[in-house]
């Protein structure tokens, strides 16, 4: 930036200015401003030598107003971070020096001052106390979007908010303007929402009307929504939208009437409408959900009817990783489930020996 | 200065899908033509519906990232992006020759010129051609070679054919290979029997597809019997009926396609062309400037 903020606040003081607890004024060839401390008058053509004992004050207004992106949103993310709300300058600017830091998902983004300037540091928060020596180190915002493809084991993360972003990796200096950009790689339009929804006018598109919109293959999950009731998606809340699958809130309920009970999660930033993989899954479960119960019969002990509840509970869970081979006391273990299967299933892989006989 | 939004399908299960679209936006990028450019998905985030909102542009050219005009670029772009006063007369075209139409969107009250697709701008022939070059390793490629110009194809939607048969006829009128011909994955003349189609025997294969995935990297090779498996990959060129097939991969993944995304910004009004200028030096389009 060429202008200094001393000789920017000497021009904007013409039209007054009143900002985070300094107001500047102009009289003649003299700059009046004024803090909860200090009251100071400075030549306008040379106003820094006169200001240095608001240098704080000086310097936080001109990163609010000419430095900092600009756009509300991104505005308000960035005052968010550093509690701009709560603190004033002068004690705002001695945490700085510190680090202040917020969560974001899975993002830990520490503000600090270097040369009176803000810079950030952005990485993993389960990389909060480690240097960012041992972290492998990026500058370019889009190197983000290499880090939320695959998750620690090496799978595909198509949704960017799962809980699953891998960590061993650091923003270690980014402006404000880089900062945005990169936290909007890892989670799109969330900074956004997020602002929306503190002004109140987060726009919620409900399960009904977002799924009365589908066309195409998905137009076939409308027809879900023809029964009394709405349990279908409260299991479709529970299965996607819980804290364990996505790091959203959801704000969206089955219409405008009718809220879900099921819990919304904790997420810091909303929610706003059933994601493409909750219609996805939709299409999935309006075929299946489609099909009329029947009744089968065949015996199981007691410990076995356990055991597929176990599996169950497992691969919902994700735990099936976490059953080590020869821990034989758990009802989900390879073997366990091995020998049952070798029990009870025919040749064709039928439980019981029933056949399944779709109608 | 105005944004430029990239839309492209995107996965649920294939990571490498975006990859050409965020490829394609970083060119552009880096032209600094755009206040902002910005990928945006069906399948994947920002989805088409909120990605207008993370941009500060009143204006925002949007390039559809597809290969025809058809159900995602006259319905489900559109109406994602909350575009009130579209309809696909809109673009008046004859299936092939969308250029734009101009709407407000009413998510953000911004300006969007919404662009046809990429698939059927008159530059992607010369994408086609030059993933012909960069397969066989030869510039000049042509005489004594056939070009096949492969696409999905559905009964469902003629528009898919015509974008295919719309550069076949063009490169064709060229006489730069001896023979060009459409052919298709889901409709008659099947890819299947590409050998029975040309005299040549060497054939060039384009996919006229935006990334590389299931049907470019698993079907087609299988289907024109390049490899028993496609895990097992294949010969370039590989021997097929007495006939060398190259075959070259998504036509998507070329660099070049990076100008044709501006190109389809520029028919719509935008000022790109320092960008223009940029971006052919460095994908090489010198070609596309005897347009």
């Amino acid at each position: 930036m060429d202008t200094s903020p001393y000789e920017a606040l000497a021009e904007a003081a013409a039209d007054g200015v009143e900002f985070d607890g300094l107001v500047a004024t102009r009289e003649g060839g003299q700059l009046l401003v004024e803090t909860p401390e200090e009251t100071l008058t400075a030549p306008v053509e040379t106003p820094r030598s006169a200001l240095a004992e608001v240098g704080e004050y000086v310097e936080n207004w001109f990163f609010w107003h000419q430095v900092a992106p600009q756009a509300e949103s991104r505005w308000a993310f960035l005052r968010w971070l550093e509690r701009a709300g709560g603190h004033a300058v002068p004690e705002r600017y001695d945490a700085l020096e510190d680090g202040l830091s917020r969560s974001w998902g899975q993002l830990r983004v520490t503000a600090t001052l270097d040369d009176d300037q803000r810079r950030y540091d952005l990485r993993h928060e389960a990389d909060a106390d480690r240097a960012a020596a041992d972290l492998q180190r990026s500058d370019d915002p889009r190197d983000a979007r290499d880090i939320t493809k695959l998750d620690a084991d090496g799978e595909y993360r198509p949704l960017k908010t799962a809980p699953t972003l891998r960590s061993g990796w650091v923003f270690p200096d980014l402006d404000a303007t880089d900062l945005v950009a990169a936290v909007d790689f890892f989670y799109p339009a969330t900074i956004e929402n997020w602002h929306r929804e503190r002004e109140g006018d987060l726009d919620i598109s409900h399960w009904h009307e977002t799924m009365a919109r589908q066309t195409g293959i998905y137009g076939v999950v409308e027809t879900w929504d023809r029964q009394e009731g709405h349990d279908h998606v409260e299991w479709v809340a529970e299965a996607c939208c819980d804290d364990s699958q996505c790091l959203k809130r959801r704000e969206w309920d089955y219409d405008a009437e009718t809220p879900l009970e099921t819990d919304g999660g904790s997420g810091v930033f909303p929610c706003r409408e059933p994601c493409s993989i909750v219609v996805s899954a939709a299409r999935q479960w309006t075929k299946q959900e489609g099909k009329q119960a029947l009744t089968y019969e065949f015996e199981l002990t007691p410990t076995e009817k356990e055991q597929l509840e176990a599996v169950v509970d497992a691969v919902a869970e994700g735990r099936i990783d976490d059953i080590r081979p020869a821990d034989v006391r758990n009802e989900a273990n390879q073997l366990r489930i091995r020998f049952l299967r070798a029990k009870l299933f025919d040749d064709d892989g039928n439980l019981g020996g029933v056949q399944t006989s779709d109608e | 200065m105005p944004a430029l939004v990239i839309a492209a399908h995107g996965s649920h299960l294939n990571p490498d899908s975006s990859t050409p679209t965020f490829e394609h936006a970083d060119t552009i990028r880096e032209t600094g033509a755009f206040d902002a450019v910005r990928e945006a998905f069906w399948k994947e985030e920002p989805h088409f519906r909120e990605v207008l909102r993370t941009l500060d542009s009143d204006e925002v050219f949007v390039v559809p990232l597809f290969v025809s005009e058809g159900y995602f670029t006259e319905e489900v772009i559109p109406r994602e992006l909350r575009l009130e006063e579209w309809g696909p007369e809109l673009w008046d075209s004859d299936g092939t020759s969308a250029t734009h139409a101009t709407c407000t969107a009413s998510d953000t009250g911004q300006t969007v010129h919404y662009c046809g697709p990429v698939g059927t701008h008159r530059a992607m022939s010369d994408v086609i051609v030059r993933r012909a070059e960069s397969v066989t390793d030869d510039p000049d490629v042509g005489a004594g070679f056939g070009l096949a110009v492969v696409g999905h194809g559905t009964e469902r939607n003629e528009n898919s054919a015509k974008a295919i048969e719309y550069h076949a006829d063009r490169i064709r009128e060229r006489d730069r290979f001896d023979e060009v011909r459409a052919l298709f994955m889901d409709e008659d003349p099947e890819v299947d029997d590409v050998t029975d189609f040309f005299e040549s025997d060497d054939i060039v294969v384009v996919p006229l597809f935006i990334a590389d995935g299931y049907h470019t990297q698993e079907d087609i090779p299988e289907d024109m019997g390049l490899t028993e498996d496609y895990r097992t990959g294949w010969e370039t060129p590989a021997e097929v009926d007495g006939k060398r097939i190259w075959y070259s991969g998504a036509v998507g993944t070329e660099p070049l396609l990076a100008d044709v995304i501006l190109e389809r910004a520029a028919d719509a009004g935008a000022d790109v062309e320092d960008a223009l200028e940029m971006v052919r030096k460095r994908t090489g389009g010198a070609a596309l400037i005897e347009q």
